[in-house]
């Protein structure tokens, strides 16, 4: 999938997380913030990436804010920005791309 | 097929938002019988499509520990209902709730929705059930229809916000405003043979009042009550389970019923009460209850 436009998918709240993506340079530039990323920031790192990975996504520039997200939520998130940047919302690949 | 959850046990549905991480990463801790994770009205209008990212990883993924995942869609006027089924049924919900059903065909058409689902995403064929909350004078007209539009159809669910505006009158906290649709529902749930369940309580600070409401349907016959806060939880399993004396007395109800028949005596007391064959079915629907319930000690 290709990143058309910018979007934004969760919030700034407890167990959420805020993910917005932009179209890329050629690559997956990740950027994270989150109070916990000594502890599980590869843990986050890693959820992001296969999340992309499942959708095909390989050009984006992808900012995290997590605010204590389980990894549901990190998936949840992604594939909720990434389907609103290029503006999909029926006949989604439930247990597909979105797994 | 008979889907062998369609009668389980479901003292208490409790709300929670599909769009709030926080709400449906643990509720089972409070142990409702089942959940209801909403697409409907919890969830902004700008936020329909994410809400259901979560929802699907949440039933894929978080395990509720034997509490019952409903999924509560959007209403069939809008543009979302046959997603939110799709993506409720690939992430394996137990049920979807239909909201504002107003007749039979409202049932089969989410049906029809479901049962493409379930070959769509290889679950086996009547593996997810449906309830219908009705929100409206014709439903509650048309209840016994509504009970009887699918074998699917596990229960009805009043909903006392929108009933109440439709009758042009508001929750009053008495009741007074709902005894029609209270009365209706649970006589038509129980002439189809189906579960019939209360709306919420919504003023959470009068405890006193929540359990009087409570008492006063478990009385009227039904099944349970939707909740919208944990507090609210053990109230209802409180008054809706057989208690101690309650069971003792079922036993002896149902086994000097099998003596007497066989001795083939129709009439007789126990503790003092006079019990013929027609205690029967309430004395064994005691029984099972207390044993769905996990108080259930006897050998019956």
């Amino acid at each position: 999938m290709e990143i058309i436009k910018p979007a934004v998918a969760g919030t700034l709240e407890s167990s959420d997380c805020q993910v917005t993506v932009e179209a890329g340079e050629g690559k997956i530039d990740f950027s994270l913030e989150s109070s916990v990323i000594n502890q599980y920031g590869n843990q986050i790192r890693r959820v992001v990436f296969e999340t992309l990975e499942n959708m095909e996504v390989k050009n984006v520039r992808i900012t995290i804010i997590d605010k204590g997200a389980l990894d549901c939520t990190i998936r949840a998130r992604v594939e909720g920005a990434v389907f609103r940047s290029v503006g999909q919302i029926d006949n989604l690949p439930w247990g597909g791309a979105i797994r | 097929m008979i889907n062998p959850n369609k009668k389980r046990l479901r003292r208490t549905m409790m709300f929670l938002s599909a769009q709030k991480p926080g709400l449906i990463k643990d509720p089972y801790i409070y142990k409702p019988d089942s959940i209801m994770l909403d697409l409907e009205d919890a969830v902004a209008e700008n936020q329909k499509d994410v809400a259901r990212f979560s929802l699907f990883h949440a039933l894929r993924t978080i395990d509720y520990r034997g509490c019952e995942r409903v999924v509560r869609i959007n209403g069939l006027d809008t543009p979302y209902w046959k997603e939110d089924i799709r993506c409720s049924v690939a992430g394996g919900c137990d049920a979807i709730r239909i909201p504002k059903t107003e007749c039979a065909s409202d049932v089969m058409l989410v049906e029809r929705e479901v049962e493409h689902a379930e070959m769509e995403f290889d679950r086996p064929q009547g593996s997810v059930l449906i309830m219908a909350a009705i929100e409206s004078a014709r439903g509650v007209i048309k209840a016994l229809d509504i009970c009887e539009a699918s074998g699917r159809l596990f229960g009805i669910a009043l909903s006392g916000g929108d009933y109440t505006k439709d009758l042009q009158t508001h929750i009053t906290g008495t009741g007074i405003e709902l005894m029609g649709a209270r009365q209706n529902m649970v006589i038509a749930a129980r002439a189809a043979e189906v579960q019939c369940f209360d709306t919420v309580y919504t003023d959470l600070n009068n405890m006193e009042g929540y359990r009087q409401d409570v008492e006063n349907i478990h009385l009227m016959g039904f099944d349970g009550k939707s909740i919208i806060n944990p507090r609210q939880i053990n109230i209802v399993h409180e008054i809706f389970t057989p208690s101690q004396k309650d069971i003792i007395f079922a036993e002896k109800v149902v086994k000097e019923i099998e003596d007497k028949k066989a001795k083939g005596i129709g009439v007789f007391t126990v503790d003092d009460k006079m019990i013929d064959i027609a205690f029967y079915d309430g004395a064994k629907r005691t029984i099972k209850l207390a044993k769905a319930s996990g108080v259930y000690k006897g050998d019956l």
